[in-house]
């Protein structure tokens, strides 16, 4: 079968940062990934499953990796080479059981839950996975598996951007209900990072939120907030605020709920006038901190521009949630001091306590899938062959008029049936 | 043709009609004596200044801002010339309470060096250093005195010195037909819970034009509550002046011509200039045109009570800029200077450079436009993105929150106006820096109503598509292209009007 790989090979990262300087993604052109035939992973227990993907997003991450962007803090906690693709709709090979014990039956669709936590790697369970917080589990290079921290960074079990099956544990799996189309089931994965962002936030119902930045997991926090809200889990925030930059991603801020819709350069004199705070020091408005600001800034970018931009923008006592990948940034800290102001990591998912419940975060990412529609964020798809162009397309896909490009890697025959 | 920071020539179509401004009036021989004569020789039920001044009186001396006139005079400005006559008399009858206000409304305060510009070094260093040289705060409640309602239900708020002394006397500058009058009180020393009774949409769009008294509902608003402030008690003496039209000092004096008239010399001077301002970074260019001051002359002064002295200065001022015009124009075309009221030594934003098309220009008229009711406005500008920070800062705002949202002055006026109006960054930034104030960029839209009423379609030639098009305008990059586009609205074969100005003119159409 065919799959898009990444292999070590110094020289070829080295060449993809080069490329990526014309463009992220534009790294798939000379680094480190490849268009391989490969032999489909074994299952390394019996509680493990095969399953075909049909769809596999492409996330910021991905791209950081096929750009050789990635912080060095990956190193150990991923295992080359391995297929890229972590955002997966898929099908079950055979029949199998998925995260709640329940029977799957071959053909029935899935989603993957990527994290390979404790379960998965055949450990006894460490205190976070005990506790249902798979995404904070510290034993990603332990057990019987490779090193890798989610499904697509670990060379054991394949990953969503291949043409035949990976595999993945029990834990990992969900069904799609029958109603949920493709679409909105390749975006489970990163709604579920969107709804532990959100809840990571631990917004009130006075609280202004801004969120810097409007790509996928943007516009997911965004929906996330309202939808939480909206099934009565938690407070509706004052006022909700986002800077986009693109018309599509404008446009879908606006569908999603946001109060307020700015240019991002425009976002911190947008929170100042919605806190009514004033900016501290001459007038120039961009390189003033305000003197209050929003409650909490979500920063889905994750570089230390937008790090620097929340910081100025959050008012004292204040809480920065980083849910865009950081990598090495340098950044100044003081405002963090003065202001005191509480800087949130979010990654991934596991169990969520949602008005005093316990709740999966893939179950609500499932149910907020269907309901808010995120496969409206879709807004293409290649087969792998074209992996060149789709990726070059995720890197500018703002600038483009597209939030979300996914692959579709259905078989051939599968797909041929479909479009009959 | 003026676009922006810049000019140059621009080829009309064919029968074509051009409306010049009048050749500006000789100039008063003895600015002062008539100055002096008019404070003894007062205009209506008004006794001579000197009567009026008394030992341990409280006087008040309060005069037009920055944003009057246009372009700023060469020195000696009208307003010195003036205040030191009035403080010599003020002197001669034994007056040592005097307290000048800058009547600024909502606009910025004036820097020192436009305060020694506009009153003179030793004005300035008379009354600054004491604390006696003071601009109109429109948000200090210890310094603002509410005089009453009026039978419309508009409350009349005003400065608490200017109110309370025993005389104000107010220095006008009466640049156009709408210039002073009971607005000179009511608007300029007011608050903004009494400005906001006239400038609103509603107001404005029934203002046709703010230069036609009897037909502007904005003077007819000031006149009840100038009434009101004369019959709380407040006693005023009134000092208008009108300018002549000439506008454009030794090298730049080709502006003012008609192209025909041009010299050789002026042929040169314009090539050079115009070569030369486009080559320039707008920057350097706005630096170079901001430092420009007008001769302009002193043409008439009046004094003594307010109504009786505003309608023999508005009958000069129609006198010396009022051109007749026959017939309305499918299609009027304006180039827009560098400067409007609400820029000076600053940028003329994307908002002004709309106000002072639709809300200015526009209006420049009696009777009724120059253009027909769904007629073509064309204009020509630059209109970048740009915005002095320190000057407009509620303007960046206007323009990314507002104007993104709606360009419906009704609806910014319901859902937008007073979060902008309380914000207390824009009012921290007015009080205490130079920053109009935060709802100003909703007046200056306002001023446009009723021209977006009244017009098809607004073309800006020249202007950053991007920008015009979030004011709800079309973009052209030439004129054939924006008279292809005009033809949409108006039909083929269309009439067009151009007004040439500045000069400032008053188009009297029949």
């Amino acid at each position: 079968m065919r799959a898009l790989r990444i292999d070590r090979k110094l020289t070829r990262f080295a060449a993809a940062r080069v490329a990526s300087a014309f463009g992220a993604g534009r790294g798939a052109v000379l680094g480190p990934l490849r268009l391989v035939d490969v032999t489909a992973p074994s299952l390394p227990s019996a509680d493990w499953f095969p399953v075909t993907p049909i769809r596999s997003g492409i996330c910021g991450s991905d791209l950081a990796s096929v750009d050789g962007r990635s912080s060095l803090y990956f190193e150990d906690i991923v295992s080359f080479p391995f297929i890229l693709g972590h955002e997966i709709v898929g099908e079950m090979v055979a029949d199998g059981i998925g995260a709640d014990g329940e029977p799957l039956l071959a053909g029935q669709r899935v989603v993957v839950q990527p994290v390979l936590g404790c379960a998965a790697r055949g450990l006894e369970l460490c205190p976070a996975c005990r506790a249902g917080d798979v995404g904070r589990c510290g034993c990603l290079t332990h057990g019987h598996l490779s090193p890798g921290l989610q499904t697509g960074f670990c060379r054991d079990t394949g990953g969503g951007w291949s043409e035949g099956p990976l595999v993945a544990h029990a834990s990992q799996l969900f069904a799609v209900p029958d109603d949920l189309s493709d679409d909105d089931a390749v975006t489970v994965e990163p709604m579920a990072c969107a709804i532990h962002a959100a809840l990571r936030a631990q917004a009130g119902a006075d609280d202004t939120v801004a969120i810097i930045g409007a790509g996928t997991l943007g516009l997911g926090v965004l929906a996330a907030l309202r939808f939480l809200a909206d099934t009565g889990r938690s407070p509706s925030p004052r006022r909700l605020m986002i800077g986009a930059r693109y018309s599509v991603q404008r446009q879908m801020a606006s569908a999603f709920g946001a109060d307020d819709v700015v240019e991002p350069r425009h976002l911190d004199r947008a929170v100042r006038s919605a806190t009514s705070s004033l900016i501290v020091g001459r007038p120039t408005g961009r390189s003033g901190v305000l003197s209050g600001g929003s409650d909490i800034t979500i920063d889905c970018v994750g570089s230390a521009e937008s790090i620097a931009e929340a910081l100025r923008i959050t008012r004292p006592g204040g809480r920065v949630v980083l849910v865009g990948m950081p990598a090495k940034a340098s950044l100044d800290l003081a405002a963090l001091w003065h202001r005191e102001i509480e800087l949130v990591g979010a990654y991934a998912y596991g169990t969520e306590t949602v008005a005093g419940e316990s709740e999966s975060t893939f179950h609500l990412a499932l149910e907020m899938a269907g309901t808010v529609g995120t496969g409206r964020l879709v807004s293409a798809s290649y087969t792998l062959d074209r992996y060149e162009e789709a990726l070059a397309h995720a890197g500018s896909a703002g600038s483009r008029g597209a939030i979300k490009i996914v692959f579709d890697v259905r078989p051939k025959r599968a797909v041929s049936q479909r479009e009959d | 043709m003026w676009k922006g920071e810049g000019f140059g020539l621009v080829k009309l179509p064919p029968g074509s009609r051009v409306v010049y401004a009048p050749e500006p009036f000789e100039a008063l021989e003895d600015p002062e004596g008539a100055i002096r004569h008019a404070l003894e020789h007062p205009t209506g039920d008004s006794d001579p200044l000197s009567a009026r001044l008394t030992p341990g009186m409280r006087l008040t001396i309060c005069f037009d801002d920055i944003s009057l006139p246009l372009p700023p005079m060469e020195a000696p400005d009208i307003r010195q010339m003036i205040i030191e006559a009035v403080l010599d008399a003020a002197a001669a009858a034994g007056v040592d309470d005097v307290v000048l206000i800058a009547a600024l409304a909502l606009h910025r305060r004036m820097t020192e060096p436009e305060l020694r510009h506009a009153l003179g070094h030793r004005v300035y260093d008379a009354f600054a250093p004491h604390g006696l040289l003071l601009q109109h705060d429109a948000e200090d409640p210890s310094n603002l005195i509410h005089l009453g309602m009026t039978k419309h239900g508009e409350d009349v708020e005003i400065n608490k010195r200017a109110a309370e002394s025993d005389l104000l006397i107010y220095v006008n500058i009466n640049l156009v037909a709408m210039d002073g009058g009971h607005k000179s009180v009511a608007t300029g020393l007011a608050s903004y819970k009494s400005l906001r009774h006239h400038h609103n949409p509603e107001t404005m769009t029934h203002s046709k034009s703010f230069m036609d008294a009897p037909a502007s509902e904005l003077h007819t608003a000031n006149w009840r509550m100038g009434r009101l402030i004369r019959d709380a008690g407040v006693k005023i003496f009134q000092i208008e002046t009108t300018l002549n039209t000439d506008t454009f000092p030794g090298n730049f004096q080709f502006l003012q011509k008609r192209e025909w008239e041009w010299t050789w010399k002026d042929r040169a001077t314009f090539m050079a200039a115009s070569k030369a301002l486009d080559a320039a970074p707008p920057k350097m260019a706005r630096q170079v045109l901001h430092s420009i001051k007008a001769p302009h002359a002193m043409r008439s002064v009046y004094a003594g009570e307010v109504e009786a002295v505003h309608e023999l200065i508005t009958a000069d001022v129609w006198a010396q800029q009022g051109v007749a015009v026959e017939g309305q124009t499918d299609i009027v075309t304006m180039g827009l200077p560098y400067i409007s009221p609400y820029n000076v030594n600053s940028i003329l934003n994307p908002i002004l450079v709309a106000c002072l098309g639709l809300g200015y220009f526009f209006n420049l008229y009696r009777g009724k436009p120059v253009v027909r009711e769904g007629g073509v406005a064309i204009l020509f500008h630059p209109t970048r993105p740009e915005f002095h920070p320190g000057h407009h800062p509620s303007y960046i705002d206007f323009f990314e929150q507002v104007l993104t949202q709606t360009t419906d002055p009704v609806v910014m006026h319901q859902q937008f106006e007073e979060a902008f109006a309380t914000d207390p960054w824009y009012i921290h930034l007015y009080k205490t820096g130079h920053a109009y104030h935060g709802v100003h960029p909703f007046y200056m839209w306002y001023w446009c109503s009723h021209a977006m009423k009244h017009l098809g379609r607004v073309i800006i030639v020249g202007g950053d598509p991007a920008t015009v098009r979030r004011m709800g305008f079309h973009p052209a990059s030439t004129l054939d292209d924006a008279l292809e586009m005009a033809k949409d609205v108006v039909g083929p074969d269309p009439t067009l009007t151009h007004l040439h100005t500045p000069p400032l003119l008053l188009a009297d159409v029949t």
